[in-house]
């Protein structure tokens, strides 16, 4: 690990003992340490690690989760946590000793000068309190304005922050608002204070395209204020988006920093490489149908040539659903929907959250009746089918869901999960042994985890558990609602890796909903893009997705942040600044 | 392991056996009256003393353990069962079902409980059966809206959703994987149930509805004793003293399970 530029060596630090800081240098590390006590003995999520930031500048914390981001960005401000023994030969913010500060010293120092933002929105504001009251507090703990404009005050941050409509969103409670809205929230009460350090642990992750962007956008203006900020994040596209200086992270260790396009355009350790990788197939891959062009450094997705256009398996044929809002009138969640599933063939359905992508997925798997229209399974509609015949026409749509883990049931293990699909068929003991080792191999799974629960296992494991459990019943189609958003980058091109090899060797059919636009491209034959509950677009892949007409589909194309391959010849990942 | 757990289990493991099989604690007849020995102190003869009929007090603690504990736990097992199948009678029969079975469950909660009891035990006359079938019923109702509400809860959960997918009928997605999911804070409410139940059948007994004399009873016994109360303290004292040890223990092992159930849905 090269100590960051700038760094004198050897400075013995006393009591306060003010550092002398570089030109512009707010935060510094050495030799960072964070061990936990646990069952298992003293294990160290931290091991020695060095980083520095100015201020102004965006230094970003990359790595799969595990690998220590969270904890490095939480020792930071003395929230490490219970039993955490946090070491370092130096930390230094502004001239302050941290190893120092306690209890009262550091609520002063945090919401004030460092202001932490993190992933989980809604778990991180308070569920009974209003969103502007959140925003207020640490202009009344701090002081920061008179009280009497401290009304104006949020309603002017939560403004700047991007939220639209800040004067009533500011009386709204949490739940009443999007993922979006409620991350753009929390960043304004973040920033309520004015700090000099913003610690972002993944704030885009659970975003949709659209508003990361805002998000990033939101937070490169503070940076160009002199806000310095520390970006905790798993996704390489936004990194590059907004970062001067990377720090990649692996099993508590850096293995690798530099200035962000340096490390990424020509990365020298082997784990920096597979992360680049991945990043690439999954923002840039090429689309399925298409031959790839030039050595692809990403895991290939074994992009067949197209099976020819087999039999629609499933269709649906302008689907309405609406709910009713409390109050008056109705909510029209899904508006006249019409789409076609071919055996062998996947489906894309791109949009952002609340357009409707779920619900359609409901209709499809007949798990809720539509108002209008019509869902054919194999030319037989949901209304028709009754009793044994529905439970039947059940199995041929199966479904994974975003977190495998809500869909075992908790008491089984992984052997009682897979088998029970089996069981429903009453397939005899023996034949079901040699259908759950089967089920195995076509998602890759050794049979040792067939003894332990779905909780004891990773959530690659999770999911590919999932899958092979999806494939028991024999299905003509599966229905796989954001299937790998909450997946690190190198585990999501393995588990779509999985879903394409399966796709190919058993023919199933896939409707894949996303937000997420480069793993939709790399998995789809066709794609249906959705926004407010219509499909706006659709078509073959290649066409929407390199020419799109519908000027949403372009906004939402120009959105994704993403690595870009230079073109076919070169094969060195490049950064394309926008 | 919670603190105080082993005792906890270990007195309740000897209270079973004491109920099933209380000759293998004490050879003396609870029921043996000796006219020249009433009211003795506890002594080398007579370990805890002996009752205004100078019958030995520790056999009829002894024997009277079956009778004491099986009011509140016959009580605590007619109210689950019948709890339970109502709860989810009411979770997966539609709104009309819910909207009785519910409304029946909130006339059995407006009339004040012990009135209900006396009122099933004059109806069934008095002893131990008609006493815990008084006291199923008002303990049903909470054990029928935990089990409602917990169905209902699970009935989203998209491992329910996923076996409906897999073809099974509504029936054994409910016995596969609703009913055990559901179980947990069923059974930590049983545990709890319990206790209050052994309180409320020596309760019963010692106002003179549970089991008829001369069935050796602790709160029949507790009953008996507030006469000589003045000249005695042991008729009184250790039966209350076998009440409390057993709740408690009873009290102990159920917080210990909740615990460990929270913890696992955690």
């Amino acid at each position: 690990m090269s100590p960051a530029p700038g760094e004198t060596a050897d400075i013995t630090n006393t009591a306060d003992t003010a550092v002398p800081a570089g030109a512009g240098e707010l935060l510094r590390v050495r030799d960072l340490t964070v061990g936990f006590a646990t069952r298992r003995g003293h294990v160290d999520a931290v091991r020695g690690v060095s980083l520095r930031i100015d201020r102004g500048q965006v230094v970003a914390i990359v790595g799969e989760s595990g690998s220590g981001k969270s904890v490095t960005a939480r020792s930071l401000v003395g929230l490490a946590g219970d039993g955490a023994r946090v070491e370092a030969a130096e930390l230094a913010f502004d001239g302050l000793d941290l190893r120092r500060v306690r209890g009262r010293r550091w609520r002063a120092l945090r919401g004030r000068r460092v202001g932490f933002v993190l992933q989980d929105a809604l778990g991180s504001l308070d569920p009974l309190r209003r969103v502007g009251a959140e925003v207020a507090e640490p202009l009344r703990e701090h002081r920061i304005v008179p009280s009497r404009q401290i009304g104006a005050e949020v309603v002017r941050l939560l403004g700047s922050a991007g939220v639209p409509l800040p004067e009533s969103r500011a009386r709204q409670y949490p739940h009443e608002m999007s993922g979006g809205l409620r991350q753009r929230a929390l960043i304004a009460s973040a920033l309520a204070a004015r700090p000099d350090l913003l610690i972002a642990d993944e704030p885009t992750t659970a975003l949709d395209a659209t508003v990361q962007r805002q998000v990033l956008g939101l937070l490169r203006e503070r940076a160009a204020d002199g806000t310095a900020i520390l970006l905790i994040s798993h996704d390489l596209g936004v990194v590059t988006e907004i970062a001067d200086h990377v720090y990649v992270m692996k099993d508590g260790r850096f293995v690798e920093d530099g200035p962000t396009r340096t490390v990424l355009r020509a990365p020298s350790h082997p784990y920096t490489e597979t992360l680049v990788a991945a990043a690439l197939g999954r923002g840039r891959g090429p689309a399925r149908g298409a031959s790839p062009h030039g050595p692809a450094p990403a895991p290939d997705p074994a992009p067949a040539p197209g099976p020819a256009p087999g039999r629609v398996v499933l269709r649906a044929e302008g689907l309405v659903k609406r709910y009713r809002l409390p109050g008056r009138g109705a909510f029209t969640a899904v508006d006249e929907v019409s789409v076609e599933v071919r055996a062998g063939e996947t489906l894309g359905i791109v949009g952002e959250s609340g357009s409707g992508k779920t619900t359609v997925g409901r209709l499809l798997l007949g798990l809720t009746a539509p108002d209008a229209g019509r869902v054919e399974v194999n030319g037989r509609p949901w209304a028709e089918l009754r009793g044994p015949g529905r439970r039947t026409a059940r199995r041929r749509v199966q479904m994974i869901y975003q977190h495998p883990l809500s869909s075992f049931d908790p008491r089984y293990t992984a052997l009682r999960l897979l088998e029970e699909p089996l069981r429903a068929e009453r397939v005899p003991g023996t034949e079901r042994a040699r259908r759950v080792a089967e089920l195995l191999g076509h998602v890759g799974l050794g049979e040792e985890v067939l003894g332990r629960r779905a909780r004891e296992l990773s959530g690659g494991q999770r999911q590919r558990l999932a899958i092979a459990r999806a494939l028991a019943p024999r299905p003509d189609v599966i229905i796989c609602d954001e299937p790998v958003s909450a997946l690190d980058a190198v585990i999501q091109a393995q588990v779509l890796d999985v879903l394409a090899d399966v796709q190919e060797r058993l023919g199933v059919a896939y409707v894949f909903i996303s937000h997420d636009l480069g793993v939709v491209r790399r998995i789809s034959h066709e794609v249906a893009v959705m926004k407010d509950g219509r499909v706006v677009e659709s078509g073959d892949i290649r066409k929407v997705f390199e020419a799109p007409e519908h000027p949403y589909t372009k906004t939402l194309l120009e959105a994704v942040p993403r690595l870009h391959r230079a073109g076919p010849a070169d094969s060195q990942a490049i950064l394309k600044p926008r | 392991m919670a603190k105080g757990f082993w005792p906890g289990a270990i007195v309740l493991a000897l209270l079973a056996v004491m109920a099933l099989f209380p000759s293998l604690f004490t050879g003396i007849d609870p029921d043996a009256a000796d006219l020249n020995a009433t009211l003795r102190p506890p002594s080398g003869a007579h370990w805890l003393g002996t009752d205004q009929n100078g019958r030995d007090l520790y056999a009829r603690i002894v024997h009277g353990a079956g009778p004491s504990l099986l009011i509140g736990a016959g009580a605590v097992a007619l109210a689950l069962v019948a709890g339970v199948l109502v709860g989810v009678a009411a979770a997966q029969l539609g709104r009309t079902m819910d909207q009785m079975l519910s409304r029946s469950l909130d006339v059995i909660l407006s009339v004040p409980g012990l009135l209900l009891v006396f009122l099933v035990v004059a109806v069934l006359g008095p002893g131990g059966g008609p006493a815990s079938v008084g006291l199923a019923v008002i303990s049903l109702p909470g054990f029928a809206r935990v089990t409602r509400a917990e169905v209902i809860r699970l009935r989203g959960a998209h491992y329910v959703e996923a076996a409906h997918g897999f073809g099974w009928s509504r029936a054994q997605v409910v016995l596969r994987h609703i009913l055990p999911n559901a179980l947990g804070p069923v059974m930590v409410l049983a545990t709890v149930t319990l206790g209050a139940m052994i309180v409320a059948g020596s309760s019963l007994s010692f106002v003179g509805l549970g089991p008829q004399p001369p069935t050796a009873e602790w709160g029949a016994m507790l009953a008996d004793s507030q006469e000589f109360l003045a000249i005695a303290w042991w008729p009184a004292a250790f039966p209350g003293a076998a009440i409390t040890v057993a709740v408690l223990a009873i009290t102990v092992v159920g917080g210990h399970l909740q615990r460990r159930i929270e913890r696992g849905r955690a």
